[in-house]
């Protein structure tokens, strides 16, 4: 039973693999300059929201891991886009129960949750009628949807002085409110351009319209609507139902009311999709002045644009038909009017807009249709005083936890239990760079949740070393010598540990798979201790022991040392006082 | 200390022995009250589910000087609607909050009454206010997604234990994993906590924990059984039962040090922080933890014992070892007495003296496979 031999080469060796593994994670915090591990939420402060897509029935197939893919980074880019740092977007689970959660650190925004509610569907809706939102009468005679407070004529100078060889057709004393104007953006589209001018003059295909009585026809007027939805956008108030807009399908003409509920607008059905927009950027253009927000369109959404577009702009001057009201989750988010047909598929809103208007505005055409439409399942917002206070409390737990184990340990075990407090030890630093690693990598954040399954981590960490210590104590009753016992006490207590930690992981892995938020945060800490478990015991106790096991003072079976033969009761010590005579026998067994 | 070293040294070699295994009616007995007692707690106090489950809205204002009415005035005048906000006082060490509950809030209102509330305590919105806004379907979903994990992980245990061990064990660690639960849930009924995402934490841990302590004892039994059948030495039961005794002060060490941490959790938990995830967390945790090392010792090992002593070749040995205690000692105990017999110290050469804690010294040498009970019975002392 001689198991000591071949493993006495090799706690050396394990010890140096250990060292490498720790060098390398301190250096890597050091070089990284990040050295704390990443807090969540309801640590630091912050909001997180939990969305859950929404399926229709029978429609049950829609979400796959590639729409939420898809969805994970509109939202990612639009929640980046607003200006927010750090803000994390990641989707848990997987099939129907998918959901995304964004986490936004620090102190809340309301704006950010508004905006990532508006997540459904953006679409492109030819204006018919306006009128002020509440049936207070109001001498506004045109809307101003797009938040600009500032007067001026300012807004037109990017349309205007943008590469468009047309210049400014005049829109200001056609339209003296000040309006966002939507203007062909396609630089090089001389050709487009020519055609437009061509097009202008044209007939517009309105007259003929409310003749056909066709239901393809495009509906351009507001007595060609339904006269009950006209009825129901005279009644319209905004401050009662500014979410009218959302019942409407995008084939049918709708009401809706601008953000702020001050305007209602009626609108022609649906002429392009949000889903058509393939970018929109804020810029200044060369030689501008203001922002102006720049749309591109795909194959589809450039000719319907056009179409549309061209309709439009035979309306030039009779606000508001001349207007392309922007849908976006049944509000209107703005109206521009239209300066000429757009047949390039590239288009240029200007307005007097703020950088950030202009960047709000790009934001929710380039990201505001996602592949899926979702509700807010769960919003959790905890203010920096609670998150500091529960952090403070769970490092008041885990020391507290901490000292009172490393008490109970070197109470039982004596030197013994160095070795175990000096594992936990390394176990700790080893758990702290992986948070801190997977923190930077992974975008891993200790959560409250996380917190606690360390310190219970710390429970089942040690019992590794108690299974361990219990079988060698086990293995010194028998009447081995201390090094047989530290050896054949090993392969025993190894057998079990590997065991009940498989227990362990799989707990963990089964939870972090199928499980969302907290539970998820917690196993991972469990899987992650787990491993680093047996880590600790493999690379760092069991040689540490082995080594040990070479000093006189363990072989000597001192009282202090916690493997003492006569406080065991083992067999050698059967009948005998002298503790000379038993070290003496251990030592010719050892030999 | 030394007191504890004898102690331990005894039980490892079968010469103090308490008889987990052969006392088995007694300890079901004991889990049955429990069992009930946690049943009856369900119907008194049946559980109170928190926010996360039902759906609605929280906030939390820190704040010393604004009171329960004020507070829930002005959050039903910042809704506007029959809606009547649910506010609680909670103090604690780090200070006084406010509780306001209501049905689930929109973004917008959200917001509303979180103005509403820093006006009117005087607070900053962004520091000393939190809200949380859960969806009424989300619970369900929660509730679903855990339900799920634990079926998975159960079938996944049962798979381990079966492959690792045998099915008698993973039958004897589903019992025993049951029991907990079943126990804590009922425990937790009767304090009387909300039942929150962090208890079901809670509850997921101690599936682990149970299993994890078990599967210790189960490895030490299976090590002493092992080769049992060929012999006549012990009965499995007895052998058994030994493991149990042997790993006793394992267990026993273990839950303390497992205790420890989670008991300062629940401290700082319920009187520094007042409520709150480490709370229900701890308490979930330590019932669990407690009622998981007794399980594996009282419940699991014992419902091992009784599966495999129906097996024909453990009732063979059983006859066997019965036969040959018959022709040393005379006195010839039934296998159910030697197992309930008030020590059962599972001696291989019971020499009639079964169940009497090791006073008659006998020096013999020892021989014999290791890890089985010697019979010699001298006392060491320093």
């Amino acid at each position: 039973m001689n198991v000591a031999s071949p493993a006495t080469g090799r706690p050396g060796r394990s010890l140096l693999v250990l060292a490498v593994i720790m060098i390398a994670l301190g250096g890597w915090m050091f070089i990284s300059g990040n050295t704390s591990p990443q807090l969540g939420l309801d640590l630091q402060g912050g909001t997180s929201i939990t969305l859950e897509p929404e399926v229709a029935p029978g429609e049950e197939g829609q979400i796959t891991d590639e729409s939420i893919d898809q969805a994970v980074n509109i939202i990612q880019q639009r929640v980046d886009g607003s200006g927010v740092v750090e803000a994390s977007v990641s989707a848990q689970g997987s099939g129907d129960s998918a959901v995304i959660v964004v986490s936004v650190p620090g102190t809340a925004e309301g704006k950010l949750v508004e905006q990532l509610g508006q997540t459904a569907s953006l679409a492109f809706r030819p204006v018919l009628a306006t009128a002020p939102g509440t049936n207070v009468p109001q001498p506004a005679p045109s809307p101003e949807p797009s938040k600009t407070d500032k007067q001026g004529g300012g807004g037109n100078g990017g349309g205007n002085d943008g590469n468009n060889p047309q210049g400014n057709p005049g829109e200001t004393a056609a339209n003296p409110a000040v309006l966002p104007r939507l203007a062909d953006g396609d630089g090089t589209g001389g050709n487009n351009n020519g055609g437009n001018q061509t097009a202008e003059p044209t007939p517009s295909p309105t007259p003929s319209t409310p003749d056909t009585g066709q239901t393809d026809a495009p509906i351009t007027r507001p007595e060609q609507v339904d006269p009950k939805l006209q009825q129901q956008f005279q009644e319209l108030d905004c401050a009662e139902d500014p979410r009218i807009g959302d019942d409407f399908n995008s084939g049918e003409a709708a009401i809706a009311c601008d953000e702020l509920g001050a305007f209602k607008y009626l609108l022609a059905p649906v002429a392009v999709e949000g889903a058509n927009v393939d970018n929109a950027a804020a810029q200044i253009p060369a030689q501008g002045l203001g922002w102006v927000v720049t749309l591109d369109f795909d194959g589809d959404g450039t000719a319907a644009f056009g179409t549309t577009s061209t309709a439009l702009a035979a309306n030039i001057g009779e606000p508001p038909r001349d207007q392309f009201a922007i849908v976006l989750d049944g509000l209107v988010i703005s109206a521009p009017g239209i300066n000429e047909p757009i047949l390039g598929g590239q288009a240029e809103i200007s307005g007097d807009f703020t950088q950030q208007e202009a960047t709000d505005l790009a934001n929710v055409l380039k990201y505001g249709a996602l592949p899926l439409s979702f509700t807010t399942a769960e919003l959790q917002t905890v203010s920096p005083t609670l998150g500091e206070d529960q952090l403070q409390a769970g490092l008041i737990a885990g020391a507290l936890g901490l000292v009172l184990v490393v008490v109970y340990l070197l109470l039982y075990y004596r030197a013994l239990a160095l070795v175990a407090v000096l594992s936990l030890v390394v176990a700790g630093l080893l758990v702290y760079g992986c948070v801190v690693l997977l923190g930077e990598t992974l975008g891993f954040s200790l959560t409250l949740a996380g917190v606690a399954g360390l310190i219970v981590a710390i429970g089942i960490t040690a019992d590794s070393f108690i299974v361990y210590f219990e079988r060698i104590r086990d293995e010194v009753r028998e009447g081995r010598t201390m090094r047989v016992a530290l050896e054949a006490g090993w392969t025993r207590a190894k057998r079990t540990i590997i065991a009940a930690d498989f227990i362990s992981l799989i707990a963990a892995v089964v939870l972090y798979v199928l499980s969302v938020g907290n539970v998820r945060g917690f196993a991972f800490t469990l899987g992650l201790t787990t491993v680093i478990d047996l880590l600790v015991v493999f690379l760092f106790t069991k040689p540490v022991v082995s080594i040990l096991a070479k000093t006189k003072f363990f072989q000597s079976g001192s009282k202090w040392s916690g493997l003492s033969p006569e406080r065991l009761g083992a067999k050698r010590a059967v009948g005998t006082k002298s503790t000379v005579a038993s070290r003496r026998r251990a030592e010719t067994e050892g030999a | 200390m030394s007191r504890i070293g004898d102690i331990a040294a005894g039980l490892y070699k079968g010469e103090v022995s308490f008889d987990f295994v052969g006392r088995w009616r007694q300890w079901y007995i004991i889990s049955a009250v429990l069992l009930v007692l946690s049943l009856s707690a369900l119907f008194v106090n049946s559980l109170q589910f928190g926010v996360e489950f039902e759906g609605g809205s929280v906030l939390t204002v820190s704040s010393e000087s604004c009171s329960v009415e004020e507070a829930r005035d002005a959050a039903a005048d910042a809704l506007g609607s029959e809606m009547v906000p649910i506010v609680t006082e909670l103090n604690s060490s780090s200070g006084r909050s406010l509780r306001i509950q209501t049905e689930a809030l929109t973004g917008t209102q959200t917001n509303d009454v979180t103005d509403a509330l820093a006006d009117v305590c005087g607070v900053t919105a962004a520091a000393d206010i939190s809200a949380q806004v859960i969806g009424p379907s989300w619970g369900e979903q929660i509730t679903q997604k855990a339900l799920t994990g634990l079926v998975v992980f159960l079938v996944a245990i049962v798979i381990y234990l079966s492959v690792m061990f045998e099915w008698r064990m993973a039958v004897g660690a589903l019992i025993a994993l049951f029991h907990d639960v079943f126990i804590t849930v009922g425990i937790y009924a009767l304090v009387g906590f909300e039942v929150t995402p962090a208890t079901v934490i809670g509850v997921l841990t101690i599936l682990g924990y149970s299993l994890y302590d078990t599967v210790v004892v189960f490895d030490k039994v299976k090590e002493n059984t092992k080769g049992l059948a060929g012999g006549s030495r012990m009965t499995y039961s007895e052998a058994a039962n030994l493991a149990v005794n042997q790993s006793l002060i394992r267990s026993i060490n273990t839950s303390v040090v497992g205790l420890l941490p989670v008991a300062a959790l629940l401290f700082v938990g319920a009187y520094v922080l007042g409520a709150g995830t480490l709370k229900d967390l701890a308490l979930a945790l330590f019932v669990g933890i407690a009622v998981g090392t007794y399980s594996s010792i009282f419940i699991a090992t014992p419902v091992v014992a009784q599966l495999k002593e129906r097996e024909p070749a453990m009732q063979a040995l059983s006859k066997r070892v019965a036969a040959r205690r018959v022709s040393r000692g005379g006195s010839a105990p039934t296998i159910a007495q030697s197992a309930a017999g008030s020590d059962g110290a599972p001696n291989a050469d019971a020499e009639g003296d079964t169940g009497s804690v090791a006073t008659q010294p006998k020096p013999r040498p020892s021989s014999g496979p290791r890890n089985q009970p010697k019979r010699s019975k001298k006392r060491k002392r320093k």
